[in-house]
């Protein structure tokens, strides 16, 4: 089927099989490794992606399903060589070891740091919570880090999110 | 500094095996035995030849051509027997990896099953010695008369542990590329921890000269012992390649690597010890009961760490073995002391309470003097400073060691000590260090899966360089650089470094533009010492008291591990360690599916692996060590030793907290309710 | 996978009309398209109704309206459901992560099928997955199974947090189908196995859920509490969603009793319920109304410790929702 959709600012038209995951057309067609396959089944966050502004995952995605969707992958994240904000602090603080939950970890960031309401970590669901560490740790729990660098990842987005 | 491939991790450019443009590329999609003893009598590809993109169906009924000496799971197709359920027994090779995966399902495979044998249990008859364990070790040690001293004994122990099998799930699942060029080399993009040893392996396997084929592994998404050694996966994509006439990739899902990666063997641990009563060690015992395929021996040296950590008149250690239907076990992170360790620390934890003294007194009471089964001396060893420091930082003095009486609302609270240790070892190496654009390039067949190893070569190279690391380039990850030893047993730093640091010393004495080094002989010449890091693991945990769930409010790790290289990389792993420690201790646990053989549960969303939620207060410091005779730099290995420790640390702040000693991991809330 | 068409529906009517055997509705697809690369789910056709209109949350009487394609993120942040529901709101946060909340629907929420390990495991026997074929968990692994309602066919769980909520909530579902609209009030839409453990619910086929339409909140306190040994991202062990309301006089005047993890639907506890209901609100009465429900239950060797644990988690959250 013949999809059109746009993929970190350019538009794409692309033939598909229907089968095919939004993450298997990023990685196996156009190019675009960044987003991770890590289990395929929305257990491990490695393939988030934006899609339409908001953290998906881009493995229970099917292609032919995103038609006319905006989907930002970690390469899309960076203004030119102009590292975005969570990029740059992902460096700085070490939240990583071997990278490849990372692309994931940052766009589930990206996606997080816009969305408004509670969390299972708020106590009242009434209020906009503040961004705490046991906010962010909750919040981020969609993404497994085998190697553990999640002190590193929360300390890493709270100093983005001020 | 930070991580040099940083900038290439977060934007995404970093490529993992997987990720490689190959020209052409064809999907591999294996299938899987569904039994676990059983004999294959025919292999009916017609249907899934039939499908859309079908290019090719691998199996025993032409299999294909292997060298000689090829083994265990690596010997693909060449049987008609099955030795575990999910073994590989087929593969389907397509030009989409939709139609491969669609066409491989089509694959009808006909068997002969057996009736199978797949659970460990400490009175199975098969159980047997086996002539080592690994790497070397003895299978069983013996001196003193353990029977008399427990007889003396004011205080003792007879307690049996078990630990579940355990799945080590990098985040970047096994994947290999591989391509023929036209005169016969194959090159192969792998996920590997150590390029050098998997194309070695690989060619082994194919009974091709290993001068014939390259491994590439610039980036692993992780490994902690799965990726040590070369999985079907490398094979397959090779086999496969070579029959279609075009690269290959085989990109084994998150359920296969449970069946084909490897895993940590299930363990079944008795412990006996006693004390006098000023808490000297009278005696102590460490018998093991552990598993292996019927394919390959695989010995887990789960008591090694008896043989290190206290002194005692009498102390034997013994491993057993039993060959069952079921994948062959492997390396996870601290195979041997991760284990070992949370029985003997959960044994000396008991001892404590049984003896009625402090667990950390009980420790230092029983610091050796020498290594107490070989007599050899340390090179260094710091435990007491470990115990006594974290002591200090943790707040311990103030304990009650009263079980279960701490309460805040629904939860009960205690806290826990563990010791840990892991041997400093390093094995031969080759480098490089070339003058190169007014910088330096370096080069060395090391691995970085996320250890942070091209950071801290930069950082050594500069250092023996006297040169800024910013103009110090390392080049790794490809077997066709100078021969390294794997990124495994926490050996990597010592090993490279080791070779780095006399390339670079070579090329500042020699001609200031080259220098090479292979420290084979250096290796070989190291002094006849105990050399191991040790170190101890503070928790406090909270209980529900309606629930059973635990969670950590703080953990603490306190670790002497000679020269730390670079003290956020080494933070970076003591913690990640712990982290996976934590997970050993509350969460994870592979079934083993006792009916059908294979596992039960073989995914992350019922194998859980800790989230961000359950890591609150972490922290890791570490005590200086000076130790000259290690090698080079004076370093230790980081990367095993946080694990180890950590499960017992946990395990004996729930005791602390409700009472209740929990002998059999993961402490689940079914297990406190 | 197996090769499949895929279609998208302009509204509700032409989903049904498009409605024939092999058909399944695509909405957020984090469990379908899960089921369907394991081979579960084996759809001929996809009929994608994730962006029909039915993605709205409206006031209803003095109830809320919540359009079946609402995606589980924005259920949980909407104002109302906060103020007035936050028992479901919780639910919602407690469940899955924040990406699979933000592509799961409410309908697609309710429709998620267990998470049984046998039932996801082509290789194995079902009966859920293929009738007549057996059911091992009963003799292998159970742990995470059912200890009410189940059969000799199926032990499975129902894996759905909000569904918890909404049968504490007594919340209507609406259905359209090629039978016409319908209403299925929420315990009732997911079966118990039976003999027929392959149908989770009671919908017909091609029937499809539109909106679920909550009643004005009961009064009282209200509580969601989920027991998992992860702290996050991990289906429930046992969770309970509790209303209690209790008379000036210490009386309890009303209260709902809803469990999860237990059955093979979301567990409304009735027995409790009636227990509770006139007595004095306190430890004994909460505690013989967990009784009055778990002594039914019917554990097995390896799920033994969900009795307790439901039994203490009722009795602790009723206790902190007494006033």
């Amino acid at each position: 089927m013949e999809i059109t959709l746009t993929v970190n600012g350019v538009d794409r038209a692309i033939d598909v099989d229907p089968r095919v995951s939004l993450l298997d057309v990023l990685r196996e067609r156009l190019g675009l490794t960044g987003s991770k396959k890590g289990c395929d089944h929305g257990q491990c966050g490695a393939c988030t992606v934006l899609i339409d502004g908001r953290r998906a995952l881009a493995c229970l995605a099917l292609a032919v399903a995103q038609e006319g969707r905006d989907v930002t992958t970690v390469e899309g994240l960076a203004g030119g060589e102009e590292l975005h904000p969570l990029q740059a602090a992902f460096i700085e603080h070490d939240a990583f070891q071997c990278g490849y939950c990372t692309p994931g970890q940052l766009c589930s960031a990206v996606g997080m740091l816009a969305e408004h309401g509670p969390s299972a970590a708020t106590e009242d669901l009434t209020a906009d919570p503040e961004l705490t560490a046991e906010e962010i740790r909750e919040r981020m729990s969609g993404n497994l880090c085998r190697c553990g660098a999640y002190p590193n990842i929360v300390t890493a987005i709270a100093e983005v999110a001020g | 500094m930070n991580r040099v491939e940083g900038h290439d991790k977060v934007t995404g450019r970093a490529l993992y095996s997987a990720e490689y443009p190959a020209e052409g590329v064809a999907y591999c999609y294996p299938v899987q035995s569904e039994f676990a003893r059983a004999r294959i009598t025919g292999v009916d590809a017609s249907a899934a030849l039939a499908m859309p993109g079908v290019l090719a169906v691998l199996s025993s009924e032409d299999p294909p051509e292997l060298g000689e000496d090829v083994t265990g799971e690596l010997a693909l197709f060449q049987h008609r027997e099955v030795a575990y359920r999910g073994q590989l027994v087929a593969a389907v090779v397509a030009d989409t990896y939709e139609n491969a995966r669609a066409a491989a399902r089509a694959v009808v495979v006909s068997y002969e099953p057996e009736p199978h044998d797949v659970r460990l249990r400490d009175d199975h008859p098969g159980l047997y010695k086996p002539d080592k364990v690994n790497p070397d070790y003895p299978a069983d040690t013996e001196k003193g008369d353990v029977a008399a001293g427990l007889a003396e004994a004011a205080a003792t122990i007879d307690v049996t542990y078990t630990t579940p099998v355990m799945h080590n799930n990098p985040m970047e699942p096994h994947a290999s590329v591989a391509m023929w060029s036209g005169d016969g080399e194959l090159t192969v993009h792998d996920s590997t921890q150590g390029a050098s040893a998997d194309r070695d392996m690989i060619a082994q396997a194919l009974g091709v000269p290993p001068e014939r084929v390259r491994v590439v592994a610039r980036h692993v998404g992780g490994g902690f012992g799965s990726k040590g050694t070369a999985r079907p996966n490398s094979v397959l994509a090779a086999v496969a390649a070579r029959a279609v006439g075009r690269p290959v990739k085989v990109a084994l899902t998150r359920r296969q690597m449970y069946d084909v990666t490897g895993y940590r063997t299930p363990t079944i641990q008795r412990v006996r010890a006693g004390v006098d009563a000023a808490g000297r060690l009278l005696a102590l015992e460490h018998e093991v009961a552990e598993q292996s395929s019927t394919l390959v021996e695989f010995a887990e040296q789960t008591a090694t760490p008896a043989r290190v950590m206290y002194a005692t008149p009498a102390l034997r250690t013994a491993h057993r073995l039993v060959r069952l239907d079921v994948a062959t076990p492997s390396w996870m992170r601290a195979p041997g002391e991760c284990p070992g360790m949370y029985a003997l620390e959960s044994a000396m934890d008991e001892l404590a309470v049984a003896a009625g003294l402090d667990p950390i007194e009980l420790r230092v009471t029983n610091e050796p003097d020498a290594e107490p089964e070989s007599g050899m001396p340390f090179s260094s060893r710091n435990l007491v400073a470990c115990l006594r420091e974290g002591a200090r930082r943790f707040g311990w003095d103030e304990r009650d060691p009263s079980p279960g009486i701490r309460r805040q609302g629904r939860w009960l609270i205690g806290t826990g000590v563990a010791a840990s240790t892991y041997p400093a070892r390093r094995r031969p190496s080759q480098a490089s260090a070339a003058v190169e654009d007014g910088g330096y390039v370096v080069k060395i067949a090391a691995a970085d899966i996320g250890t942070g190893a091209r950071t801290a070569l930069t950082r050594i190279a500069a250092d023996a360089l006297g040169a800024d690391p910013a103009v110090v380039r390392v080049e790794l990850g490809d077997s066709d650089l100078p021969y390294a030893p794997l990124a495994g047993g926490s050996m990597g730093t010592a090993s490279w470094g080791s070779a780095v640091t006399m390339a670079c010393e070579d090329l500042v004495r020699g001609d200031g533009k080259q220098g090479f080094a292979d420290t084979t002989e250096a290796v070989g010449a190291a002094a006849k010492l105990a050399t191991h890091a040790f170190g101890a693991q503070f928790a406090e945990v909270r209980v529900d008291a309606d629930t059973g769930e635990v969670r950590i409010s703080r953990m603490l790790g306190v670790f002497a591990a000679g020269r730390i290289i670079d003290e956020t990389l080494a933070r970076s792993q003591f913690i990640g360690g712990m982290t996976m420690g934590i997970g050993m201790a509350l969460m994870e646990e592979t079934i083993t599916d006792l009916e059908f053989g294979g596992f039960v549960n073989h995914d992350l969303a019922q194998y859980h692996v800790p989230v961000n939620a359950d890591i609150e207060r972490i922290e890791a410091v570490w005590i200086d060590e000076d130790d000259d005779r290690l090698n080079p730099m004076g370093a230790k290995g980081i990367g095993e030793i946080g694990i180890v420790g950590t499960a017992a640390a946990v395990a004996n702040a729930v005791y602390h907290a409700t009472g209740r000693r929990v002998r059999d991991l993961p402490i689940t809330p079914a297990k406190l309710i | 996978m197996k090769a499949f068409e895929y279609a998208r529906a302009a509204d509700q009517a032409e989903a049904v009309a498009m409605f024939r055997p092999g058909v399944m509705y695509l909405g957020g697809g984090t469990n379908l398209v899960d089921l369907m690369r394991l081979g579960v789910a084996r759809p001929d056709t996809l009929v994608d109704v994730s962006r029909l209109p039915l993605d709205g949350i409206e006031p209803d009487g003095g109830g809320l309206r919540i359009g079946a394609a609402v995606r589980n993120s924005d259920l949980a942040a909407h104002p109302l459901v906060r103020e007035r529901y936050p028992m479901l709101a919780r639910a919602v946060l407690e469940g899955a992560s924040g990406q699979v909340r933000n592509m799961a629907t409410v309908g697609g929420n309710l429709l998620q099928r267990t998470r049984c390990a046998y039932f996801q495991d082509v290789s194995k026997p079902c009966n859920k997955r293929l009738p007549g074929s057996g059911c091992p968990a009963i003799e292998g692994d159970h742990a995470g199974l059912a200890v009410l309602g189940h059969s000799h066919a199926c032990v499975a769980t129902h894996p759905s947090d909000m569904a918890v909520a909404l049968a504490a909530l007594d919340a209507r579902v609406h259905v359209t189908g090629p039978g016409g609209e319908r209403v299925v009030p929420m315990p009732g839409l997911h079966r118990l196995p039976g003999d027929e453990p392959e149908r989770d619910t009671v919908l017909e086929p091609g029937e499809l859920i539109t909106a679920v339409v909550l009643p004005a909140p009961p009064p009282g306190a209200s509580r969601y509490r989920k027991v998992r040994e992860r702290a996050s991202f991990a289906f429930a062990l046992v969770s309970i969603a509790a209303v209690l309301d209790v008379d000036a006089d210490g009386t309890v005047a009303d209260c709902r009793v809803a469990l999860g993890g237990v059955a093979h639907a979301p567990w409304r506890a009735y027995h409790a319920e009636q227990a509770l209901r006139g007595s004095r609100a306190g430890e004994d009465a909460f505690a013989a109304a967990a009784e009055a429900e778990m002594e039914r239950a019917r554990p097995l060797p390896r799920n033994a410790y969900k009795v307790p644990m439901a039994r203490n988690l009722i009795v602790r959250t009723l206790l902190e929702l007494a006033p």
